[in-house]
Parts: C-alpha cells; structure tokens; sequence
C-alpha cells in the first residue's frame, strides 16, 4: 500500500495515500465527534488548518474535501467562537447602514485579504465585506452565497469580524426585503386556503387503488 | 485538464462521439409494468436476503434491513439502573431531539404558538444545522403555478411511492406546500427567482409538472441555515453534542422527556418535558447492504430505535433508498451525492459505449435499477457496459457537458456551484468531461408511523422528517423531503405545543426499557448487540485492534 506520512496535532501516523484528511484522521484511530458533520463540503464543521513541509504558509481548507499530503502537519479547529448580535428579521429595514449598526466591526477592515486567502469555498471573501461597508446587501448576498460557514475567515481576520453573521443577514435582507416576492406563490396560497382544491383532493384521498393508477397513467407530463 | 485514466478516457471519447445525436433526444420512459420488472430484477431492495422479520416489538414479524433489525433488536447503550431520572436536570414543554431541519422547524412553530423560547429545548448529537437537511442540493417542490395544483403533485407523489403511501399524509404534504413557500420567502430564503419574482422551476425524477424550486444547488444549506438563524433569533436554547439515547415514560407509557448524553464528557442529562418530538433524521450510515452513502456523520437512525421502545409502530422500513447518482469517482468522494438537478438540466446517463439506456427523470428507485442493470455482469443477469474505475468501483458515466451545451456557457457553474466545485478540486472539469455515478444509499423512506399532526399514537410523542414513515411510502420523490420536514416539522411543534398546555405528565421513569430488555433476553437476543448507535465506527482496523480503554 502506498502511504503517506502525516502529524495529526504534532503526531505522526503513516496512513494510505489518497484519503482525505478526515479519512486518515480515523484510519489513525481518531473517533471524531467535534470537526465532523455532513462529511460532503457542505456544513463547515471540519475546518482544518495545515502546513506542508518546508513551506511556510499556513493552509486552510475542509478536512472532509481535502486529499492527505506526505509530510503534511494538521489540525482541526473544532469551534469557533462568533459573535451573532440579537436581532428580529422582521424588525429590521434592508438599508445600506443595516449591517454596519449591528456589525460594527465591519469598519475595521484594513483589506489586507487573508480572509480570502482562508476561504475553502474560494469565496472573494474580503469583497463581501467591502460590499457590506457600502451597504450592498444583494452584493453581499450574491458574494456569500456558497459560504458554508467554517470559520476560517472568521480564525484569521485582523478586524475581528465574524464573518458568516454578517452574511446569514445580509442574505435573509436580500431574500426577504429586497426580492420581488413570487405572485404565483401567494396566489396559490389564497386558493388552498380558500378550498379550490379541496374536493378533488377529499375525492383523491378516498379513491381505491386501481382510479389513482389510472389517473397516475393518465396524467399528462409537462415537457 | 483531466485526471481520468486512459481506460476511462477512451471510454468518455465515445461519449464525445455520441453527444451531438442525443442533444436532441431522450431515451423513452418506461411504462409502469417495465418499471416493476426492473425493480424486481435489479433492486437491492428485492434480494430477500437483505433483510430479516423482527422478532420483537410494535411492529413484529415486519422485514426490515439487517443492519436496522441489528439495532431494534439490541441492548440499551445506558444500563436503565445506572441513571437517576427521578429529578430533572432541565424541565421545559417541548424538547425536541434532532438539531436539524425538521427540529428546527418544529422548535420555531412551538415557539410561534406561544410555547416561550426558554420552555423549549433542541437537543442534538453534533451541532445544530449537522443534518442532511444541509446537504441537499436540488430542490424541494411546491405546486404553485398555475398549470399544476396540490392534485397533481397528489398523484406524482402517490405513484412515485408505488401507492403505498398514507394518503393523509401525502395530503398535508401537497395541501400545506405553497405555505411553507411563502413562509420560506418571509423568512428570507433566497430561491432562484425571475426578475419579476416569478419562482425558477424545474423537472425532478417522477413529476409531471415543472414544481422544482432551488437555491442554486444548496438548497438543504441555504434553507437550514436560515431556518437556524430563525431560532436563533426567537432565543431557542439549543444543546450541542447531546444526543437522546433513551425516551422517559410515565406509568401509563406517555413520553415525559429523554436522557440525553453528552458526546465529549460522558455525562448524562435528564430531561422532562410535557411534550417531545422526535427528529432526528435517517439511517444512511447503517450502510444497508454495504452501500456507501450520501448521509451526514450521525444519520444512525437513533430516533427510531427510541420511539420503537416506547411502543411506536414503524413502516416502509424495508424500503431503501438508494440515490441513482452518488459519486463514483474519484475514490475520495465516492458516495457524495450528484444532485438530481443535473438530470433535470438534462445531463443524460450513459454507459461505456457512450449510450443511454434509461430515461435521465424516471423515479429513484427505477433509475438507481436501471443503472445496476447496465453495471451488472451478465453471469448476474446485468449488461456489464459499466465503466470500471481503478479501484474497482463500477459506474455509468453522467454526460454532464450537455448542461452547457444546451443551457448557455457558465450555466452549470452558476446552477450547479457545489458539483462543480466538488470535481475541480480533483481536476476533473464537469463542465467539460462527464462524471461517473452510482447508486449510493440516501435516504429512508419509511419510519415512526405518524397522524397529519405528526402523532405517534404514544401520547406526548411527536416526529417529524426521515424518522416518521407514510409520507413517501417505498419511495420518495426528488424535493419532496425538505418539503416533508418543514411541513411535519410545523404540524408536530404546532401538535407539540398544543399537548404541553393540556398534559398532566406522571413520575419520569424508564420502565418501558426494563420491559423491552425482557422481551429481547426472551427472543434470545444475543447481550453484546447494544443501540443507539450514535456514530458509526470509521476508525482504521489497525488501530481498533490495539485499542485498549485505560483512562
């Protein structure tokens, strides 16, 4: 078997090549309960930080989505402590100042781009933020949108700014205030309520087997 | 840029020379009879050794999975005489087990009907939001435009089931969508949206209308996260890494709260509650019949080997589902789920000569036998025209180029970010070369028995999500799972919230687990079989072999 050598928190474990760091943490006899979650790049739960030797930078990246390298040293980040402002979505205007009166700390962005730089996703992190000082919540919305919440950006941030806060706002400002609401949605919500379909649906609901084959059969099928 | 061997690359030139006839095309769907048959050839669900009939419990004598019998017929984890559950660390109305969507969801309508915030309690095993609620990438349907009706999803839904559904249930699943739509929109889901508002909507396995709605394609992420901030906002306590390893009943067997045990300290925690609802999740990491699977981390079906011990019936739990299109290479995400969404913009599966051989939209469990027909040698009854990987993995290729082609440069990127960026970050450019699929286990399709209010029939239990069984009955349809969460998820917080203000709960005991422990030692349950699971077991064989417990 092909194997690699790899320091789990300083440690090293000779594992097979090709896992990912996730993989090779529990061939090494890890049982992870902090720092793993869907196990598919989507929840932000594995947020690793690593080094490869004889490199001096300092990587980040998704235990579960990221291949083992020989010589590569690893830790996880099992938390990272954000600070979320209450605040009621309902109570809230979609204005540009929205987002730096409850996030401050906004301002203090000296747009060095390390957030960036630390982003699994490849997200132009630090633009976000230059759009949330201007008060472009849809630009925020639309930068953020594939953000899956790992704390990276947040770990590494000179200013403080606990990044993925600031985006779950701006994108429930955008959805909820800025978006032309679908028509045909409340329409169709007017009509349940109002009981348009309520007798083909009793009528459905007490058919026997074979009508609702053949209404099933019958069906015609939108191209 | 390719990081395809020779082998699989002179395979995908043949897909290359094929591509510019079938743009125009589509195989033909099957008709209801060539559906049964494939299943019944080709199906896992249809190898009878697969699965056994319980021998104890609510539902005896039902077949199930092995690995699921292995756990309903098992030990508790928590020996009933090492706890105290005679005083309560924490009493609330409502405790909700399971942090992800359906709890969340069940949590906020509680909340909204007047249960105060600090009454209510989510209780999960990882963090709130780890569920595979997050990781759905396609869709979620809603019959909201003007050519479609609850009616007609009515019908999709109960023929994609094979009609074996709770028509009850499939009923407030389709009359309650439009609703959960615009509560989403309230709410501030960003759905794909025409300039004007009008909702984006497209095709999912089994539906005759256009009902798909998506946020690109994290839909799960972009709606569980917003669900979350919700209750966050509402100031729900919620307790991380605490899973439920046993419900608490009365004397007269009513659900009065759980123990929770929590996953880094090894302590335990009482709960009582007037009311408790059940959400968490399904059963992918059992790893049926060796599957890999879509699942996240702790979908070990622990809900429903708690509600099985209280007296809760189960259905449909000999219906798997198996997800047509689970990544088959490369090796490091070979499970991982291709979205159905892929085929809804057309991508057309293929097999190693570059031809179709079934219909890209045909329900789940028909394409997932389609597919292991083609893979299949003929010595086992299959075409054998899969394409081999070098770890031996076997798959059908997804021509996903055609997205593109057909829909306009970028649309893949822009529609499909998660798939393309899960493949480019091994080289593989989607938008240029097709992907190798195969059927990976998703999903399960039945559960807890439930009522339209989300009911066990256990008085003060209630469950919502992949636990509960009838909405989908054998098989569920693409988009219809986030629909089912959120729409069970209100019905059992608002159901929840109604039995707290009426409940007269007795002394919390573990009574039903002692009786339970009778019950398997006289079916001759061997003693080491112990659940819940919690998590499943992924360390190395090395290293577990020379694993000894001194601290």
């Amino acid at each position: 078997m092909n194997e690699v050598t790899v320091f789990i928190m300083g440690k090293g474990y000779r594992v097979p090549a090709g896992l990912t760091i996730m993989k090779a943490m529990e061939y090494a006899g890890y049982r992870l309960t902090r720092g793993c979650g869907c196990r598919g790049g989507y929840c932000g739960a594995c947020a690793t930080v690593y080094r490869l030797k004889g490199d001096y930078k300092l990587y980040g990246d998704l235990a579960c989505q990221t291949t083992v390298q020989d010589g590569m040293y690893i830790a996880q980040l099992p938390f990272t402590p954000a600070e979320r402002p209450a605040y009621r979505l309902e109570e809230l205007q979609a204005r540009g100042e929205t987002l730096l009166a409850l996030f401050p700390e906004l301002a203090r962005c000296v747009a060095c781009n390390t957030c960036t730089k630390a982003c699994p996703q490849k997200l132009e992190v630090m633009d976000a933020v230059q759009a949330a000082l201007r008060g472009d919540i849809p630009g925020v919305a639309d930068l953020t949108f594939d953000c899956v919440s790992c704390g990276l950006c947040t770990m590494r941030c000179p200013a403080e700014i606990s990044h993925h806060h600031v985006w779950q706002l701006a994108r429930r400002l955008n959805g909820a205030y800025l978006t032309p609401r679908a028509p045909h949605v409340a329409q169709r919500v007017e009509e349940v309520r109002a009981g348009k379909f309520k007798g083909e649906l009793d009528r459905l609901v007490a058919m026997p087997k074979e009508g609702l084959v053949a209404a099933y059969k019958a069906r015609d099928i939108e191209p | 840029m390719t990081s395809y061997p020779k082998e699989m690359q002179e395979s995908i030139a043949r897909v290359e020379a094929t591509r510019p006839a079938r743009l125009s095309t589509k195989f033909p769907r099957l008709s209801l009879q060539e559906q049964e048959t494939l299943l019944k050839g080709f199906h896992p669900d249809y190898r009878p050794e697969g699965k056994r009939r319980l021998r104890v419990g609510p539902s005896w004598g039902e077949a199930v999975p092995h690995e699921l019998a292995d756990l309903l017929e098992a030990y508790p984890l928590l020996d009933p005489k090492a706890v105290d559950v005679s005083r309560p660390d924490v009493d609330v109305d409502v405790l909700v087990i399971g942090g992800g969507g359906a709890g969340t969801v069940a949590a906020i309508w509680a909340h909204a009907s007047g249960i105060p915030a600090e009454r209510i309690l989510i209780a999960t095993k990882l963090r709130h939001g780890d569920s595979n609620s997050i990781m759905a990438q396609g869709g979620i349907q809603a019959a909201d435009k003007p050519h479609d009706s609850p009616a007609i999803h009515y019908l999709d839904v109960l023929g994609g089931g094979h009609f074996t559904n709770d028509p009850k249930l499939v009923r407030a699943l389709v009359e309650d969508a439009p609703e959960i739509i615009r509560w989403h929109e309230d709410l501030g889901v960003m759905y794909d949206k025409e300039p004007d508002g009008t909702m984006v909507e497209i095709h999912g396995g089994g539906t005759s209308r256009k009902r798909m709605h998506s946020c690109k394609d994290y839909t799960g992420l972009e709606i569980m996260r917003v669900l979350r901030d919700e209750a966050r906002s509402r100031g729900i306590p919620v307790l991380e890494f605490s899973p439920a390893v046993e419900l608490l009943t009365d004397h007269g067997g009513q659900v009065v709260g759980a123990v929770l045990w929590n996953l880094e300290t090894g302590e335990y925690t009482v709960v009582w509650a007037k009311a408790t609802v059940l959400a968490t999740g399904g059963w992918g990491r059992l790893h049926i019949q060796g599957f890999p699977t879509t699942n996240h981390y702790g979908a070990t079906a622990d809900g429903v080997v708690l509600a099985y011990r209280v007296g809760a019936k189960l259905r449909d739990l000999d219906a798997v589902q198996y997800h047509p299109t689970g990544a088959a290479y490369p090796d490091q995400l070979v499970g991982l789920l291709i979205t159905e969404k892929v085929r809804g913009m057309d991508a057309q599966p293929l097999n190693r000569l570059g031809e179709p051989f079934v219909h890209p939209l045909e329900p789940r469990d028909v394409e997932s036998a389609a597919f292991i027909r083609e893979c299949l040698p003929p010595e086992k009854g299959g075409r054998g025209l899969g394409i081999l990987t070098p770890t031996g993995m076997v798959g059908v290729w997804l021509d996903t180029p055609m997205v593109d082609i057909l829909h306009g440069k970028g649309t893949f990127q822009r529609a499909l970010s998660s798939i393309y960026r899960m493949y480019i970050r091994f080289d593989i450019d989607p938008t240029r070369e097709p992907i190798l699929v195969y059927p990976t286990l998703h999903y399960q399709n039945g559960g807890v028995v439930i009522d339209e209010h989300g009911w066990t029939g256990i008085p003060g239990l209630f469950a919502a999500g992949e636990v509960e069984g009838g909405v989908h009955g054998k098989n569920r349809l693409m988009g219809n799972s986030l629909l089912d969460y959120n729409v069970f998820g209100r019905r059992a917080g608002i159901a929840a919230a109604g039995w707290a203000r009426l409940a007269s709960p007795g002394t919390p005991t573990l009574a039903h687990v002692e009786r339970y422990v009778h019950e398997l030692r006289s079916a001759g349950v061997p003693p080491e079989r112990k659940a819940p699971l919690l998590l499943p077991e992924y360390r190395g064989e090395k290293a577990l072999a020379r694993m000894v417990d001194l601290l």
